[in-house]
């Protein structure tokens, strides 16, 4: 059996597409070592070593090419999101569980890569965030000061390179920023003492990290142009919500499981017309 | 003036080799070597069409005389394109990727290149329809509707040739852009358009310098040759008619709807040659490319054998495959004997090197590329995920057959899914559950009127046993009996008469025929038992 | 606590809405019997113990049937049926018999003794001729059904099975695999030229 045409490919792969997702976070991780000290290293060391393991462990179990898709290297994006979200005091096992479960359970169960209906690494956070709340709150929360500014800003131009090598679109960060800045703003307008500003959202660690990595993950996010406004409109606007109105104070993960779920109906209803078919074609 | 451009969405940019086979000109197939000893001209058409021989084994054919026509006046019909003997009218396989054969007439050439007499068809005095049923006859592919709807607003030249490794039109364009730049005036009379562009794309400078300088000697008015940006697949007919007039014509429209029409460059040249020189289409000029030393365009008879072709042009140790059309649409074949056809743009030598096997398919991320490189501004993943999974209906609703089969989609695929196989074989799922469902309507159509005539008859019956039975005695059962029997007899006797006829057939009352009479009863009889035969034999075909 | 209610709602009422499916109108049985009708292949050979494909759309329509009865529809049809009555798959009745490759009757024409039993037993008017003439089968009318074999007294019928054209060839499903990448290197062997 021989394969059919086109018989060219373009060189760029699944790896190649998340090895740069993990350069684009080196910016960000700069920042958060040289305000905050090497312990996010760890973290992340920790993170990568036990979603590789559940990784292999399940390939293993299922069946599947291991070096092939051990290598793709998706299973380190969602080891270095979970690492990077979660508090860099917290217990050693905390992102390990974390890791672990996001890819045993949120990405294996579901059929893997591609096929995984949640974000794995928020998946993680929220569960973290039931089972162990003590230690997901009390820590130092990704709040905005002076510090988290320069990781924002290290994530934002992390982000920049990513749509400048078409890795991710610019929809999903200029309208989940957009959307954060126009309801957390009219809100703080409104009632400057009830409600934070907008400098704190969007200064704040997840604001950028939400725009440019989480929310931007394709499998589990909507995929057409207009679709992905919504979608990432949506969860700018729950992730107000759930902060202002809520006990969590970062409810990104949150939103972007809820606007995950939304995402396949999002697609059904923002299909693009099609060559020809943009304009009513004349009668006949 | 430079000219106001419109975009599509999509497309890319793949390395385009063009420059390896345009350092040689175009060479006459006749030139490098003698003709092969046999050319198979398929009595099959592209389009699913299959045309009915004038010829037979042992007719000596003149160079363009035609040998093969319609069966009714859609099929464009087929000429000899040496002078010699036909060998045969059978059964060779085709260029296609399924390998499977078709009714072909093979010459054998008599080196002697003898024309049929060529005369000059005078367009102007024959008016459109005789002209489109000349061009019909001298085998130039100008569709069924042509210039079927009246005055034109536009008429567009596709030399936007934008598949990379195919020069056959830029290279047609620098050598002979005088016959092309005739072929598009004639167009331009006899469809009645108002404004011609003959569309070239940007990275072929010579070829566009050649046809201004002929368009400027030839001074043809409302004629511009505009140079489009290159992108792959500009040579797309539906984009390059966007990227120049701004007009998107749907997937289930004619081009004619919209005021437009759109010609290759080869097609106006064939048509020039066919009206002003009087010659039908018997050759056409193949891209050779790939993986071979000396790629070049060769202007080959239809027929030749792709074999002699590759042969011209060295090909290397490690081809193992030889592609029919470019490296992004291209068709393998199934061998390399299989004739060159009027479509066959180009032949590619492949290997292992040249055309790596794709890489291992890793699951659809969703990241959509493929809609952003899709030019007819598809969701090829959730296509793709709907053919992968059977569901057909759900493929349709997400407009599975406009997509043009372009392959960008693939090309880009970070997950290495060969995407456009599995809208191929959506389609073709699609087409044959279509075919099966017009054949079953019509044969429960033919039931029911079967179970009303029965009726009918039923009805007749009674009424004429009725009247009879009125005017003589009724039936009584002994007779039925009666009738019974003697009919029982009547068919014993036949088969005992069968019987001996199966042991020694030879059919009757052919003794007072003429040689002629028998002849063509013995031809029947060979077509027949060939027609059991080949159903008998026929594997259920697989690839 | 709340927002995980309020996420775990959210989901269930999407999931609710993505699934939902139109509630099955009740139709007439004549009209079921219709639609029923309309997936049947058409082929008219009563395998399915019924004397044609209508009256078997009937028998299902009212229930006194089941939906895997039919070989020549087989196992495509078996899934359209089971799709359009909202029922589970389930394979092919073997009772009734196998599915086989579309097939069209042939008559021996040197043999025919012209008896036109195979006419009065051809469902879809595929079969000419007359009373002690040649008979033959128009063989893209005929269904494939089979009924004009056994009533030929010269056994001169036979079934061939129908040739695949470059017009009704078909793409085959891609491959699917996933394999490391050594042993794809060898799958591509072909023709060399
Ligand atoms: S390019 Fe490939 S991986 Fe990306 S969405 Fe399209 S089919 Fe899926
Ligand atoms: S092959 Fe079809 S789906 Fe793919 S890019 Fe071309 S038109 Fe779009
Ligand atoms: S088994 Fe024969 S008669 Fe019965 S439904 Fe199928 S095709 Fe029709």
């Amino acid at each position: 059996m021989s394969n059919h045409a086109p018989y060219i490919r373009q060189p760029a792969s699944v790896r190649s597409i998340m090895l740069k997702v993990l350069a684009a976070l080196l910016p960000g991780i700069a920042a958060y070592v040289w305000w905050f000290g090497a312990g996010v290293l760890v973290q992340i060391a920790l993170a990568s070593a036990a979603a590789l393991a559940g990784e292999a462990a399940m390939l293993a179990l299922r069946r599947k090419p291991l070096w092939l898709f051990l290598g793709d290297g998706s299973a380190l994006v969602t080891a270095w999101l979970i690492a990077l979200c979660f508090p860099a005091d917290g217990p050693w096992w905390l992102v390990v569980a974390a890791a672990l479960f996001a890819i045993v359970a949120v990405k294996h169960f579901f059929g893997g890569l591609g096929r995984n209906a949640f974000n794995p690494a928020m998946a993680a956070y929220c569960l973290m965030l039931v089972v162990t709340p003590q230690w997901m709150s009390e820590s130092q929360s990704p709040v905005a000061g002076q510090e988290w500014q320069w990781v924002a800003l290290g994530y934002l131009l992390g982000g920049l390179w990513l749509i400048r090598q078409r890795v991710i679109t610019w929809h999903i960060p200029t309208a989940f920023l957009v959307a954060l800045t126009a309801i957390a703003g009219g809100f703080h307008v409104f009632n400057p003492a009830a409600y934070a500003g907008v400098e704190f959202y969007l200064l704040s660690n997840s604001a950028m990290l939400g725009a440019f990595f989480i929310a931007t993950d394709p499998v589990t996010g909507a995929t057409t142009p207009r679709g992905k406004l919504f979608y990432a409109g949506g969860i700018a606007v729950l992730t107000w919500s759930i902060r202002e109105f809520d006990i969590y104070p970062d409810g990104i993960a949150l939103a972007t499981l809820l606007m995950n779920s939304c995402a396949p109906l999002i697609d059904r209803c923002t299909q693009p017309p099609v060559f020809g078919n943009k304009i009513e074609p004349p009668a006949a | 003036m430079p000219r106001q451009f419109f975009k599509f969405n999509g497309g890319v940019m793949p390395a385009d080799h063009k420059a390896a086979s345009t350092s040689l000109p175009i060479a006459e197939f006749a030139a490098l070597a003698s003709l092969p000893g046999e050319l198979v001209i398929p009595l099959q058409q592209g389009n699913g069409g299959s045309l009915r021989a004038l010829v037979e084994a042992g007719t000596q054919v003149l160079k363009g005389q035609r040998i093969g026509v319609g069966y009714d006046d859609t099929g464009t019909a087929v000429h000899a394109s040496t002078s010699g003997l036909v060998k045969a009218v059978e059964m060779r396989r085709m260029p296609h990727p399924s390998g499977l054969s078709a009714l072909c007439v093979v010459i054998a050439p008599d080196g002697e290149e003898r024309w049929i007499t060529r005369t000059p068809f005078d367009y102007r005095r024959a008016g459109l329809a005789a002209t489109r049923d000349y061009l019909r006859d001298a085998g130039v592919l100008v569709g069924g509707d042509f210039g079927a709807t009246g005055q034109l607003a536009t008429l567009v030249i596709n030399g936007a040739e934008s598949e990379p490794r195919i020069t056959c039109d830029d290279m047609l364009m620098r050598e002979r852009a005088d016959g092309v730049i005739q072929g598009i005036a004639i167009l331009r009379e006899v469809l009645r358009a108002s404004e011609v562009l003959i569309g070239i794309e940007d990275n072929q400078p010579e070829a566009i310098a050649a046809m201004r300088a002929a368009l400027a000697k030839r001074g043809a008015e409302n004629t511009q040759v505009a140079a489009v940006p290159a992108c792959y697949p500009t040579g797309n007919a539906r984009l390059l008619i966007r990227v120049l007039t701004g007009i998107e014509v749907p997937h289930s429209r004619r081009f004619a709807d919209y005021g437009v029409e759109c010609f290759d460059t080869s097609t106006a040249y064939a048509i020039y040659q066919a009206i002003t020189l009087g010659q039908p289409m018997v050759s056409r000029i193949v891209t050779v490319a790939g993986n071979v030393e000396r790629p070049r365009n060769i202007e080959a008879p239809l027929g030749v054998p792709l074999r002699a072709l590759l042969a011209l042009c060295g090909p290397q140790a490690d081809t193992n495959r030889v592609i029919m059309g470019g490296p992004m649409m291209g068709m393998t074949m199934p061998g390399d004997e299989v004739p060159v056809v009027k479509t066959t743009h180009c032949v590619l030598a492949g290997s292992p090197a040249l055309f790596p096997p794709p890489p291992p398919e890793m699951p659809c991320i969703r990241c959509g590329d493929c809609a952003r490189a899709c030019p007819a501004d598809l969701q090829p993943f959730e296509l793709y995920s709907f053919a992968r999974a059977r569901q057909f209906g759900k493929a349709q609703e997400y407009h599975l057959f406009d997509c043009i089969e372009c392959g960008c989609c693939t090309y880009v695929c970070p997950s290495k899914i060969p995407l456009v196989d599995y809208y191929r074989f959506a389609k073709s799922e699609i087409l044959a559950r279509q075919r099966d469902q017009e054949f079953a309507d019509a044969a429960r159509e033919r039931y029911q009127f079967r179970l009303l005539r029965a009726e009918r008859e039923k009805q007749e019956k009674a009424a004429r046993l009725a009247t009879k039975a009125a005017a003589a005695h009724a039936p009584t059962a002994e007779d039925a009996k009666d009738a019974k029997d003697t009919k029982k007899a009547l068919i014993a006797a036949a088969i005992a008469r069968a019987r001996q006829q199966k042991e020694q057939v030879t059919p009757a009352n052919i003794d007072a025929l003429t040689p002629e009479q028998r002849a063509e009863i013995a031809k029947i009889e060979a077509r027949r038992e060939a027609l059991q035969s080949s159903a008998k034999t026929a594997p259920p075909q697989d690839e | 606590m709340n927002a995980i209610l309020i996420m775990a709602l959210g989901a269930a009422l999407l999931g609710v809405a993505l699934r939902y499916v139109p509630v099955k109108r009740k139709v007439d049985e004549a009209v079921l019997a219709e639609q029923i009708d309309a997936l049947l292949p058409q082929t008219q050979c009563g395998q399915c113990g019924y004397p044609g494909c209508k009256p078997y759309a009937t028998a299902i329509a009212k229930g006194e049937a089941d939906i895997n009865q039919c070989p020549p529809g087989g196992t495509d049809g078996i899934h359209k049926l089971a799709e359009l009555l909202g029922r589970k798959f389930k394979p092919l009745n073997t009772e009734h018999g196998v599915e086989k490759p579309k097939a069209v009757a042939f008559i021996d024409e040197a043999v025919c003794i012209g008896c036109t039993l195979c006419i009065q037993a051809c469902p879809v008017d595929a079969i000419v001729g007359a009373a002690k003439q040649m008979h033959t089968i128009i063989a893209p009318l005929c269904t494939g059904c089979e009924l004009c074999v056994p009533p030929c007294p010269v056994d001169c019928i036979s079934m061939l099975p129908v040739a695949v054209s470059v017009d009704t060839w078909k793409w085959q499903y891609p491959v699917f695999e996933i394999k490391p990448a050594a042993t794809t290197a060898t799958a591509t062997k072909q023709q060399s030229a």
